[in-house]
Parts: C-alpha cells; sequence; structure tokens
C-alpha cells in the first residue's frame, strides 16, 4: 500500500513537472499576449495541482498536508484574478487579441 | 433588525477562521503572540467591515457537497484541456485560431458571475477578459474551445450551484 | 526524484525569465514575473520535502500572497500611468 502511494506520487509529481516545462515552452513560442497566457495558465493550473498533490502524498495526514491544500487553494483562487486583471488591463491598454507582436510593433510605428 | 444580526454573525464566523488559521499556523501559545494575532484577527475584521465585506450576501451559494461536486468536474475539464493544450504547444506548426467569444451568464448573483469567470480563466485554453452586465468576454486558443465553451455546460454548471 | 521535478520547475522559471527580458510589451513582462512567482512557491514547496524542513511551507504560502498583492498593485501603477499618459494628450491635442 505504501509503495502504491509513493508510485502514484512520483508519477503525478513528474506529469506536473513535464506540464510546468511544456507551459514554460508555450510561453515563449506564442505570437502574443493573449495567447501566452494559455500556456501560463498551463503551468499555474495542473502543474500546480499535480505537484502539490504529489507532495500531499508524500506528506500523508500532517500539518504539512493542511498547509499545502492552504497553499493549492491559495494559488487556485489568486492566479485566474490576476490573469484576468492583467487581460483587461491589456485590453484598456490597446492591445489587440489577433494581433501578433510584429504587427503590434510595425502599427505603433 | 435582521440584517445587522446576519452582519454580526457573519464577522463572528470570519474572526473564529482567522483565530483557527493563526493558532494552526503558528504553533506557539506565548502571551506575545496570542496578542499579536488577536490584534491582527480583530484588524482585519474591522478592515473587512470598513470595505463593506459582511454587506452582501455571500454565504447565499450552496457551499457543501455541490461545490465538492462541481470542482470535480472542473477538475476532470482541466486535465482535458490541458491535454490539448500541451499538444497545441508541442507541436510544431503550432496549430492555433484564437478568437474572442462573448458568453451570457445565466446566474445573476456576482458571486456566481465571478466563479463563472474564475473557472473559464482556470481551464487552460479559455481565458475571462471582461465581465460586464452578466457579459463576459472570452479569449479562446482555438475554434474548438471556443465551440466548447459556446454549449453552455460550465456556465449551467454555474447557475445550478447558485440554486437554493 | 525530487530533484527532477526541482530541475523542471527551476527550467520554467529560466524560460520564464528569458520571456520577461523580451517582453515586448510591459504585459508580457508582467505575465512573466508573475508566473516566476507562482513557480517560486511550488519550488519552495519542493524544497521543504527535498531538504526535510517543513517551515519552508510557511514561506511558501507567504511568498504566495506577496507574488498575487504584488502583481495587483504592479498592474495599478501602470493603469494609472497609462490613464495619466492618455488624458495628458488629449489636452495636448
Amino acid at each position: 500500500m505504501a509503495m502504491f502511494i509513493d508510485i502514484t506520487s512520483w508519477i503525478m509529481m513528474s506529469l506536473g513537472g513535464l506540464f510546468v516545462f511544456i507551459g514554460g515552452v508555450g510561453v515563449l513560442r506564442m505570437p502574443n499576449l493573449y495567447t501566452r497566457m494559455h500556456a501560463a495558465s498551463l503551468t499555474d493550473t495542473i502543474g500546480a495541482i499535480l505537484i502539490i498533490a504529489g507532495i500531499m502524498l508524500q506528506a500523508g495526514i500532517s500539518l504539512a498536508t493542511i498547509k499545502l491544500a492552504a497553499i493549492l487553494l491559495f494559488l487556485l483562487l489568486t492566479s485566474p484574478t490576476a490573469s484576468n486583471a492583467l487581460a483587461s488591463a491589456a485590453l484598456l491598454a490597446g492591445l489587440r487579441p489577433g494581433e501578433t507582436d510584429v504587427a503590434t510593433a510595425e502599427r505603433d510605428k | 433588525m435582521s440584517q445587522r444580526l446576519a452582519i454580526k454573525a457573519r464577522m463572528l464566523l470570519l474572526l473564529a477562521l482567522l483565530v483557527v488559521a493563526w493558532l494552526l499556523w503558528s504553533g506557539l501559545f506565548k502571551p506575545l503572540l496570542l496578542a499579536l494575532g488577536t490584534f491582527s484577527c480583530l484588524l482585519t475584521v474591522y478592515l473587512a467591515r470598513r470595505m463593506g465585506y459582511f454587506d452582501s450576501d455571500i454565504f447565499a451559494l450552496g457551499f457543501g457537497p455541490r461545490l465538492f461536486h462541481y470542482w470535480g468536474w472542473l477538475a476532470k475539464e482541466v486535465v482535458k484541456s490541458s491535454l490539448e493544450v500541451s499538444r497545441i504547444v508541442l507541436n510544431p506548426r503550432l496549430p492555433i485560431s484564437p478568437q474572442v467569444v462573448e458568453l451570457k451568464a445565466s446566474a445573476k448573483h456576482p458571486v456566481s458571475q465571478a466563479i463563472l469567470g474564475n473557472s473559464i480563466t482556470l481551464t487552460p485554453g479559455t481565458l475571462t477578459m471582461d465581465v460586464h452586465d452578466g457579459v463576459i468576454k472570452v479569449h479562446c486558443l482555438t475554434s474548438e474551445g471556443a465551440a466548447a465553451l459556446m454549449s453552455g455546460e460550465m456556465d449551467r454548471r454555474v447557475a445550478a450551484l447558485g440554486e437554493n | 526524484m525530487y530533484y527532477v521535478v526541482t530541475i523542471a520547475t527551476v527550467l520554467t522559471m529560466g524560460l520564464a525569465l528569458v520571456r520577461a527580458l523580451l517582453g515586448p510589451s510591459i504585459y508580457d513582462r508582467l505575465l512573466a514575473v508573475n508566473m516566476f512567482g507562482t513557480k517560486t512557491v511550488l519550488l519552495l514547496s519542493l524544497i521543504a520535502f527535498l531538504y526535510g524542513r517543513p517551515d519552508f511551507l510557511d514561506l511558501a504560502l507567504a511568498y504566495a500572497l506577496i507574488n498575487f498583492i504584488g502583481v495587483l498593485a504592479v498592474l495599478e501603477f501602470i493603469r494609472q500611468r497609462a490613464e495619466r499618459k492618455l488624458t495628458e494628450s488629449e489636452s495636448e491635442g
């Protein structure tokens, strides 16, 4: 049973690390701000959930698990709020969703 | 009268929550730390009161089994769309078709609309840009994602969450 | 095994820094900084178990709070500056 929990936790953490890395690659590859935010949300949601859930399985039932749950809950509540504020501020500042960075630079010339 | 009573009850609930959180985190019972804890808990409740946090009926939603059920469904959606977005990022041709759609929220309560907006942002591939008069402006990474969103399952589920 | 996840997180923080340096708009940089912050929270949680020091979890929670408030504060600052610029250019024109 202990071994089963161990294996599950390692799989979850590895997958979480993989998703976080893919999100990082996405943030570099995507053509403009709004599409980049999709890639960033990949690392903020599934990456954080899998990694913290993996650590929670390692920690077992203890105070550390409660603290990890609080951290995860807080991350999941705040990250969409921050993304939303960022997106609406960028929209107000006149960054157009359908435009690549190159096109924006052309327009601002 | 009952309104003022309800506000008092909500303040006490928050205070109890804060005290429990402080004791759990500090784990030390020295007079100085307890005094500091009491001070910060009371200050937080006072500031929240001044912000008008207790005036709106934020506890009206059906918090309980239904919320956990919703979280379970949301987790499934997050996993599905995460796999989708990862595939797009790793594809050398980067097959994205970004577009902006407007979704009408069926739920009238501001908290329900906030839950809907945050759930949309939380799911990779869809991003809430603006909420205005119950109309949510959503940026989608692909046209398939936009179509899935417009089918309105998430909207229905959030609306059901707010019903009592 | 913790090492693999920790290295992946640190690499992603590096990628976020590259995006912060490339920009091009200030919002891209802010997005990258926000992402760097959330990855720091994950890294602190991992370090807490990697070195067996559970008190790092408190740091992670505090960092999550500071990161969120910090990003919102910078955003508010940029918004006010943009509004000021807009009114100035209107009064000039």
